[in-house]
């Protein structure tokens, strides 16, 4: 599938729960509960991404032309909106991630985690990724 | 203090509420529950109404000008000096210096300090329990001048051991700076017993109190410190300004560390003479507008008293701490029956920032991470926690929706 196709599977997953932010949160919690965890070898300093309150960990290798994410995070909210970044971005090449403009996150109203305040780590996230697969490519 | 000395004062909230208009906004459709006034309060419509006037009726720049609104505004400015000094019972408005918080007063006060009394290899102490802003400046210091921070231990409550402050201190010791209350914990500092130590020792004391200034009185005559320093709009009052008190004898003994516009009496390119008093330590068009609604939020208070204040929180603090303790995941930091209103706690087995995440969509602002209290986090072993603190428009009713959906919070996050 394409990141576009995810995003749209992602968008129509979330429509069921309308204005019921509880149920989208529920649902949230749970994409974080299934991540899984992170090999203990790659949370290193160096994979924790800088400006979350919560200290998340992005390892991120090349396989054949794709770019490949795991990742782990101490909150759970915030491990779940991993859980859907790598479940959109991991497996596809370094121009297809670098493109993506990701308008899923406004559409399923989850948009208020994009915010600039420093609590929120999620546009760090977004960027690193980016930058992984920029420096991955070369 | 203790709660039972001022029963007979009681605070009408639901009159008080009514000054503040952000209390009607919504969030996320529900009613605003601000429970982060340790990080700022809301400010009453009295305060909004002093600033707004004063750029709509007086604007003008202070302390120079002839014509009437500059003297207006001199005037308001000045007022606003005394408004404080009375407000904090100190004998010349003069030993009131407006600040741009209190992050800038004890940059000012350690800079001060350092070109006056400090030499290399001197030592400073703190309190386990400072905030950022009362480590950083002395720590700057101390790296550039092989200086040492010693620091107050805690005791197993998180209280601070000042039984220890005595070994902590050596013939290098000068100053001992120090929160007047916990931004992180909400606990009260000794600072009679802290005060009978600096005397001892012939320290200087230095009280950081951006957490004491909005709940409790404090008469700083009697208090009798060397600096005291907090920020306005904590207390109501706008951000930007805040106030460093000195005792009389700092105030002609500090050096200027800040020089500029108006606080001169007469420059050459050779020499300068500088100033008396609090505009020798106020450079360049001060915020104006800012102090005059810092006034306008002392005389708000003031109109209930500090002790009422206090005694409405402490009670709202006491029930809070009483409703957490009954919720068996909930962890409590700092516990006390007799604090100022901020409590901190964490939930087992989850981070602090999904309980806050979630809180805010039920409309309840909280807290949560290390406050700017890092070295404290460490010492407590959690990354960070949840801060509820409160003003004194809070009420019982908010914090027992709180607590209910903070129980749904936990039950979500399971």
């Amino acid at each position: 599938m394409s990141i576009k196709e995810i995003e749209n599977e992602i968008v129509e997953e979330f429509e069921i729960f309308g204005d019921d932010w509880e149920g989208k949160y529920e649902h949230l919690i749970d994409l974080g509960k299934n991540l899984g965890t992170l090999k203990e070898e790659y949370k290193i300093e160096n994979n924790i991404i800088q400006g979350c309150q919560s200290r998340v960990w992005l390892h991120s290798e090349k396989k054949d032309n794709n770019i490949i994410f795991s990742a782990e995070s101490e909150a759970i909210i915030t491990k779940g909106m991993v859980a859907l970044m790598i479940r959109v971005l991991s497996g596809h090449t370094a121009k297809e991630i670098i493109e993506t403009k990701l308008e899923f996150i406004d559409k399923i109203g989850l948009k208020e985690h994009l915010s600039p305040t420093r609590a929120n780590g999620l546009v760090s996230m977004i960027n690193r990724m980016k930058m992984d697969a920029i420096t991955l490519s070369k | 203090m203790l709660v039972k000395e001022l029963k007979h004062i009681e605070l009408n909230t639901e009159a008080i509420r009514k000054d503040f208009p952000i209390l009607n906004r919504k969030i996320n459709g529900m009613p605003l529950i601000y429970f982060d006034n340790g990080a700022t309060s809301q400010k009453p419509q009295q305060v909004i109404d002093a600033v707004s006037n004063y750029y709509s009726n007086t604007n003008s720049n202070i302390h120079r000008g002839v014509h009437t609104l500059s003297r207006e505004a001199t005037e308001a400015f000045e007022n606003a000096r005394k408004v404080i000094a009375k407000h904090f019972n100190v004998k010349s408005d003069q030993q009131i210096i407006f600040t741009a918080g209190t992050t800038d007063s004890l940059n000012m006060v350690c800079n001060g300090l350092a070109r006056s009394v400090l030499k290399q290899g001197d030592e400073i102490i703190l309190s386990s329990y400072e905030h950022h802003s009362n480590i950083l400046p002395w720590q700057l210091w101390a790296q550039e001048n092989k200086g040492q921070l010693k620091v107050i231990p805690l005791n197993a409550d998180q209280s601070l051991d000042l039984n220890a402050i005595e070994n902590l201190i050596s013939e290098k010791t000068k100053i001992i700076s120090i929160a007047h209350v916990s931004n992180t914990l909400g606990l009260i500092t000794d600072l009679d017993k802290i005060k009978i130590i600096a005397k001892k020792h012939n320290l200087i004391l230095v009280v950081d109190a951006a957490q004491s200034a909005p709940h409790m009185a404090v008469d700083l005559e009697k208090l009798d410190v060397d600096f005291y320093v907090c920020s306005a709009h904590k207390i109501y009052g706008p951000t930007g300004t805040g106030i460093l008190y000195m005792s009389e004898k700092w105030l002609s003994k500090l050096p200027v560390t800040k020089p500029g516009g108006g606080t001169i009496k007469t420059v050459s390119f050779e020499k300068t003479e500088y100033a008396d008093g609090a505009l020798r330590f106020e450079p360049g068009t001060p915020n104006i507008s800012g102090v005059i609604g810092f006034a306008a939020a002392i005389n708000y208070m003031d109109q209930f008293g500090m002790d009422a204040i206090y005694k409405h929180e402490l009670e709202l603090v006491n029930y809070a701490q009483s409703k957490l303790a009954e919720i068996p995941q909930v962890m409590l930091y700092g516990k006390s029956n007799d604090k100022a209103a901020v409590i901190s706690f964490n939930v087992k087995n989850t981070h602090p920032f999904d309980v806050g995440t979630l809180l805010d969509k039920y409309g309840i602002a909280v807290r949560t991470g290390h406050h700017c209290t890092q070295p404290l986090m460490n010492l407590l072993c959690v990354p960070g926690t949840i801060r509820i603190s409160f003003a004194i428009y809070n009420t019982k009713t908010e914090i027992d929706f709180f607590i209910e959906k903070l129980k749904k919070v936990i039950d979500m996050l399971k």
